[in-house]
């Protein structure tokens, strides 16, 4: 009975070269490393295009032609997007087939898939409508549910997005704010009118995370068992919220651990029951009522255990590299200097920040499979090299619109007297 | 590599430290020789105490202890039993091959008394005790020392005997090469098993020099014939599998530790350099081949070209002391690189908690308990990967020591940014406390209770 939304987010940051002191204020190139392979963005690209997102797309094409009633929705941010145009359109091409359908909804999130809402309300909007009208050329549509980067909200973000006209965002379901209420039904933000799709984090990570766990009790998940779980839900649930990374079939779990077969049998064994349906974020939140108003004063993300913040803004380099990276942002904006400003936008990326945090650095932890530098402070020290790169650049674009903007000797003075006959 | 110390310098030199050692009680000056450590030193007359100890007998072969050390063995042996005894109640006696007058309140420290004292004071010079036979000599004098050296090693295992006495011991547990034939000894003595503990190798102390042959000998047949073998780290464990082709299940890793007891000082007068606004890089190890020295001052001279305000301060003395003194000034860095020469104990100390970072360039370091003392002080450190210790830390740090771009790219990056200094310096003193004699000393009493 319960509805199933599921929900891919496809992303991919400008990783940063390896940037020495020495590099400052050399060469601007900032994300293109040809000499250290897995910090080249073009080769991560396509090794990710071949092992997921063409597989897994080959699966979805198939799934959605094979059961009309099956849905899906997909969140791009601007940087996969722009990769995906420059390494791998072929990719690109099965993505566009699969939202053609119609039954593959596309979400807005920030461009830069950033922090900006913490940081600078202008710099959101501005990646808002730079997302939007990506979206709009790629795959000519215009989304009315947001995600922001890594579900990071609390109330103030759904105000901010429902003046943006947004009906809808997608949020992680944690235990700290719901309390006693259970993520299977639609909530509304404190405040507002907008539609709250919280993931069930549990069903979501036995896939993301679990699938290929040979220790987990319930391993191997196939899709009869998921769709028996999913069946279990029955009359306590309106909607059940499959909210991952897409990078979850191929990637983080090889097409060997049969999660490629999984997800192409899943939605058959799930519409054995007739009672299912699926449903995209937006179909949800107009099928089902909402319960309730929802609460959330402080920030949460689906990120780590703590579903917080401190991913990205824990340690002192982190809070050091965020404050100085918009502290430029106003000069930047100013600046019109296109490059700089693309080159200060792409360093905004989440993912940056989430390299240098040391949380559980000592136990090789989830950040460390993700890092593709040896440590948080190699990231760091990148990073910061190449932020004080940028900083050089924005003053001599500065000093060059001064001098632009200097008289030309040969103009006319004009001499003027004051009120004394002084010249 | 520029030749050793001339014979009248070292001659006067050990004529100082002879007078020292049997005026135990007397410090050695600043400009002495010998490392000091903090180790309590009761007087001669007070007799040890023997609480009660239920533990395994140990019969500990060592070379030196402080405060008569010279390097790290010395101290590294004396933190290992006082934890053992502390945790275990192991029942320890510790031989050295002569008579130092040394007192533990810990265990039993015997002497072979019939070693020539004369002798060994003449080929023990404490600068580069640690990674003696000496290095940097003419080939002549070298084998020379050599032949000396193992003379004095033989005769160490033939007196043995003396120092066991009618005590009956557990196991007999010998560290590094010079100790290995009186281990063995021992064991035929006693028929009871050998522990050999590795604290460096032949192939660490040449650091790419080459190799004294005999005592590569001498080592290989402790290896050999140990029943156990302990390495202090992953990366000595797996030199002495490669160069000794010993099976690597007869050998255990056990981490050294670090004593907080030397570390509490305050900050020196290098105080003076940071009013001035300088951030200071520091290198605290002996002047060889095998401490890298010269990617220190090659580093110093690219970390120079960017930034003006980083000093760099020398700390030691060795065989390549004038060599550096020299590459220093030929690159123009006169101004910018001091020579402290030998620093002990508590200004050592001093010296860690007044620098912005510690570098540590090892060309081949079986450990470096150096870095640790570093890290209790809150200064953060880049070590070399060719370590042990970079295998026990994660919040340092790390480069290939011959990679002197990245060595100056990471020196300025903490010079640079605060907030890296801080997260390194919070992390990695937070990360130091659970690297301990006490763990050490839990490893080794397993590998007791597995042989005994």
């Amino acid at each position: 009975m319960p509805s199933i939304c599921f929900y891919f987010q496809v992303h991919q940051p400008y990783r940063v070269k390896k940037f020495r002191v020495f590099d400052i204020g050399k060469g601007h190139d900032y994300f293109t490393d040809d000499e250290n392979e897995h910090l080249n963005n073009e080769t991560i690209l396509k090794k990710v295009a071949g092992k997921c997102y063409i597989p897994t797309n080959n699966v979805i094409l198939g799934l959605l032609n094979k059961h009309p009633e099956f849905k899906v929705a997909f969140s791009f941010s601007g940087t996969v997007l722009e990769q995906l145009e420059r390494f791998a359109p072929e990719a690109l091409e099965s993505f566009r087939k699969i939202v053609k359908t119609g039954r593959a909804e596309v979400l807005t999130e920030t461009y830069y898939h950033s922090l900006s809402f913490l940081y600078s309300p202008e710099e959101f909007n501005n990646q808002i409508t730079l997302h939007q009208k990506k979206v709009q050329d790629i795959f000519g549509v215009r989304p009315t549910i947001f995600r922001n980067t890594e579900l990071i909200y609390n109330n103030d973000l759904a105000k901010t997005v429902e003046l943006l006209g947004y009906k809808g965002i997608l949020i992680e379901g944690a235990d700290k704010i719901l309390g006693w209420r259970s993520p299977n039904f639609v909530h509304r933000a404190k405040g507002t009118n907008l539609k709250l799709l919280l993931k069930n984090y549990k069903l979501s990570d036995d896939i993301a995370f679990r699938f290929s766990q040979q220790d987990w009790q319930e391993y191997p998940l196939t899709s009869k068992k998921f769709a028996a779980w999913l069946d279990s839900h029955d009359s306590s649930s309106d909607i059940v919220n499959l909210f991952m990374d897409y990078e979850t079939f191929g990637e983080h779990h090889f097409e060997d651990s049969g999660i490629l077969k999984f997800l192409g049998n899943l939605p058959g064994e799930i519409l054995k029951n007739d009672k299912n349906r699926f449903v995209t974020p937006s179909e949800a939140i107009e099928v089902h009522e909402e319960v309730g108003e929802l609460d959330v004063p402080d920030f949460m993300s689906w990120a780590d255990i703590e579903r917080d913040l401190s991913a990205w803004i824990d340690n002192s380099m982190q809070k050091d590299a965020l404050k100085k990276l918009y502290i430029l942002g106003d000069k930047i904006l100013k600046s019109g200097d296109e490059k700089l400003i693309e080159d200060w936008r792409r360093l905004q990326t989440s993912d940056h920040f989430y390299y240098m945090c040391t949380k559980y650095f000592a136990d090789g932890d989830v950040h460390k499979y993700f890092n593709p530098y040896e440590t948080p402070y190699e990231a760091f020290i990148n990073f910061m090299n190449a932020l004080s790169d940028l900083k050089i650049r924005l003053k001599q674009t500065r000093s060059k619109v001064k001098k632009d903007l200097t008289p030309n000797k040969t103009v006319t003075r004009i001499k003027v007297k004051n009120n004394k006959g002084e010249i | 590599m520029t030749g050793g110390k001339n014979h009248k310098g070292a001659l006067a030199g050990i004529k100082k430290w002879l007078n020292w050692l049997w005026n135990s009680s007397e410090k050695v000056e600043k400009e002495g020789l010998i490392e000091e450590s903090a180790a309590p030193k009761p007087s001669a007359n007070v007799a040890v105490k023997h609480t009660k100890r239920n533990g395994p007998k140990i019969l500990m072969i060592g070379w030196e202890l402080p405060p008569h050390n010279s390097g790290g063995l010395g101290v590294a042996c004396w933190d290992l039993c006082e934890a053992l005894v502390e945790d275990f109640k192991t029942d320890i006696t510790f031989v050295l091959p002569y008579d130092a007058m040394i007192k533990s309140p810990f265990m039993k420290i015997k002497n072979c008394d019939s070693i020539n004292f004369g002798k060994i004071a003449k080929n023990f010079n404490p600068k580069n005790a640690y990674s003696y036979p000496k290095r940097g000599l003419p080939k002549a004098e070298a084998e020379n020392l050599e032949d000396d050296l193992v003379a004095q090693v033989e005769r160490y295992a033939k007196e043995i005997n003396s120092a066991i006495g009618s005590e009956s011991f557990d196991v007999i547990h010998a560290h590094d090469w010079l100790s290995f034939k009186a281990g063995i000894k021992a064991r035929e003595i006693l028929g009871k098993p050998l522990v050999v503990h590795i604290h460096s190798t032949e192939f660490d102390r040449a650091g790419g020099d080459f190799i004294y042959q005999k005592v590569s000998d001498i080592e290989r047949e402790g290896l050999e014939k140990a029943d156990k073998i302990i390495a202090v780290s992953q990366f000595t464990k797996d030199k002495i599998v490669k160069h000794y082709q010993i099976n690597p299940d007869k050998i255990e890793v056990v981490h050294n530790g670090v004593s907080y007891r030397r570390s509490e000082v305050s900050p020196s007068d290098v105080s003076a350099l940071k009013r001035a606004g300088k951030k200071i890089v520091l290198f605290v190890g002996r002047m060889t081949i095998q401490k890298g020295p010269d990617y220190f001052i090659k580093a110093a001279s690219k970390v120079s070209e960017v930034m003006d305000e980083a000093v760099f301060i020398m700390v030691g003395t060795g065989d390549m002391e004038k060599q550096m003194i020299e590459q220093a000034a030929e690159l123009g860095l006169s101004d910018k690189v001091f020579f402290t020469g030998f620093v002990s104990g508590d200004e050592k100390n001093s010296l860690y908690k007044s620098a912005d970072l510690y570098v540590m360039p090892s060309v081949s370091e079986p450990f470096g308990i150096v870095a640790l003392e570093s890290l209790i002080n809150r200064t953060p450190i880049l070590i070399s990967k060719q370590s042990g210790v970079s295998e026990a830390v994660k919040h340092a740090l790390k480069v290939d020591f011959w990679d002197t771009d990245e060595m100056a790219n990471k020196i300025v990056a903490v010079l640079k940014y605060g907030s890296l200094r801080n997260t390194l310096q919070k992390k990695g003193a937070q990360e130091v406390k659970h690297i301990t004699w006490d763990a050490a000393a839990e490893k080794c009493n397993n590998i007791y209770s597995g042989i005994i």
